[in-house]
């Protein structure tokens, strides 16, 4: 099992959903967050006080997923999440060791 | 025959004698100036609450949202008290030339049939009532130059006392019957006894208090620009009862103000977001409200005297000067008035009042028991020499007053927060609430 975490445009987070639930993916754990990557922040002025924004507000999506539909869940996240501008976030995959589901103690790829 | 004739002349002639008489009397209160300026109270009570509450705590840090209202909410129920204690006695009662008298204290004589000589178609209680909402708003505006690190209890304190050591002579001077009125400075409904007063004190105090923590440094920028929009509509709509309502009467003179402060406040906002466009590159949302508040205040004490499109070259030239005051000469100088009260209604004030000896038009304040009078451009100096003392004297005596003040509020109680209490927010350390949105 895989647990994919990826930092998106806000408003992509809606295609990225469908993208997901076409390959078989029905469920995700959505926060919204800030941060920085190659995407400098801005600049805002307020009555001539003018402040540099690092941090950018990003929608940060967590799903655990099964070996066999991790490389197609990161594609299809890729594929709807991109805009080709620069700001358009990261993926980062790490290994997850157990998965459990809190009603019926299901476990691992049951509980996906 | 002629005996009787006599008579009979002697009594109509009493009859009619005794007309005018009860004439008099009976149109002593008038039912239309009376509604006008109770709706007109209303008014200008809603700009403080909730206008100026929310004007300036969407221009605050969201850990001192509801620090910044608290300000606005104590003060109106400080100053409301007070003024029915002793404040308008003092302001409105009797006529020495530099503060009233105590004929009213606790509101004493004030009757149903009872006038104010200085408003004399509406009953006394109501102009004690409109009166009172100038005072309450006044000393909340002070508070947005100290927004984010004034205790509250120093706040209320400063409230008590600047009450009485700033407004009230001032306003007895200016419309009470004092000298600035005998003078005949034109000051129609408070360029110098709420605004220059205000922003004056607002910028005393900020020097007094010191800058903030991370002032130039961090980022202070405001959680919650839209609740600032709210509060300007609020603000501006209360205008109308502030600047119409000072004509104490539903009359043309009312509208003139009205139509007046309306343009004024237009083009502020126009001027203010046009600079801003130009020199930044972009129309600030903040710039916009801010233009036409600083229109609105600078309009304020020449609203009553002018043309209409004198109200439109009056909130242009407010814009133009107020712009550059906050967001250059502050910058320049490095104090820290933290919503700019010095810089919209200080400045605004001083050139409004200085503009009314400008735009004064006979034809608009001349009356039945009144010349009128002309301003500079009818061709009359004497006015604006006139309204630049009414200037000076009120900076003079605001910024003495208000320093003694707050060195006294700080005998009692510190002004500023704790660093640590800064850091946290005031709207945890002081009143134990926060936003949880």
């Amino acid at each position: 099992m895989k647990l994919i975490t990826a930092i998106i445009k806000p408003f992509k987070l809606d295609e990225v959903r469908e993208a997901l639930i076409e390959i078989g993916v029905h469920g995700m754990t959505a926060t919204e967050v800030k941060g920085y990557g190659r995407q400098k922040g801005h600049s805002e002025i307020y009555r001539g006080a003018e402040y540099i924004v690092s941090f950018l507000p990003k929608v940060r999506i967590d799903i655990g997923v099964s070996e066999e539909l991790a490389d197609q869940a990161i594609e299809a996240i890729m594929r709807a999440a991109r805009t080709g501008q620069i700001g358009d976030g990261k993926i980062f995959v790490t290994p997850l060791e157990r998965a459990l589901r809190i009603r019926t103690g299901e476990a691992d790829s049951n509980a996906l | 025959m002629s005996k009787l004739h006599a008579a009979a002349a002697a009594f109509l002639f009493a009859c009619l004698a005794s007309v005018p008489a009860r004439a008099e009397t009976a149109a002593k209160i008038d039912s239309a100036d009376t509604a006008f300026m109770i709706a007109a109270t209303a008014l200008v009570l809603m700009m403080t609450l909730p206008g100026l509450a929310l004007f300036y705590s969407g221009m605050v840090r969201k850990k001192n949202i509801l620090a910044t209202m608290a300000q606005s909410l104590i003060a109106t129920a400080i100053v409301s008290l007070l003024w029915g204690v002793v404040g308008y006695s003092l302001a409105f009662s009797g006529d020495g030339a530099y503060v009233g008298d105590l004929a009213r204290v606790m509101l004493h004589g004030i009757g149903v049939e009872t006038v104010s000589p200085l408003a004399k178609t509406i009953p006394e209680i109501l102009f004690v009532a409109y009166q009172m909402t100038f005072a309450v708003i006044t000393c909340a505006l002070v508070g947005g130059a100290v927004a984010e690190r004034m205790s509250f209890a120093a706040f209320s304190l400063f409230c008590v006392l600047w009450l009485f050591v700033v407004y009230v002579p001032s306003a007895h001077w200016v419309w009470g019957g004092g000298f600035l009125q005998k003078m005949g400075l034109l000051d129609f409904a408070g360029g110098t006894v709420v605004h220059i007063n205000a922003g004056v004190a607002g910028l005393v105090a900020a020097l007094v208090m010191g800058r903030r923590q991370g002032y130039g440094k961090e980022n202070l920028s405001p959680f919650d620009l839209s609740l600032a929009v709210v509060g300007t509509g609020l603000l501006w709509v209360g205008w109308f009862g502030f600047n119409g309502g000072s004509a104490l009467s539903a009359g043309s003179r009312a509208v003139f103000a009205i139509v007046a402060t309306h343009l004024a406040a237009c083009a502020g906002a126009i001027v203010w977001s046009a600079l801003e466009w130009i020199q930044r590159g972009k129309p600030s949302v903040l710039g916009v409200i801010s233009g036409a508040i600083a229109g609105l205040g600078t309009i304020t004490p020449a609203s009553g005297y002018i043309l209409p499109w004198h109200g439109a070259v009056i909130g242009l030239a407010a814009g133009f000067v107020c712009y550059y005051m906050c967001t250059f000469v502050k910058h320049a100088l490095k104090y820290d008035d933290t919503l700019d009260v010095f810089g919209v209604h200080g400045v605004g004030g001083m050139l409004g009042t200085l503009l009314a000896g400008v735009f004064a038009t006979r034809e608009i304040t001349v009356s039945a028991d009144d010349p009128g009078v002309s301003g500079l451009l009818e061709g009359d100096v004497h006015q604006f020499v006139v309204q630049a003392i009414g200037v000076g004297v009120t900076v003079l005596w605001c910024a003495i007053g208000t320093f003694i003040v707050l060195k006294l509020v700080n005998l009692l109680t510190p002004l500023r927060v704790s660093t640590e209490e800064e850091r946290e927010g005031l709207d945890i350390a002081l009143h134990g609430e926060a936003l949880h949105q």
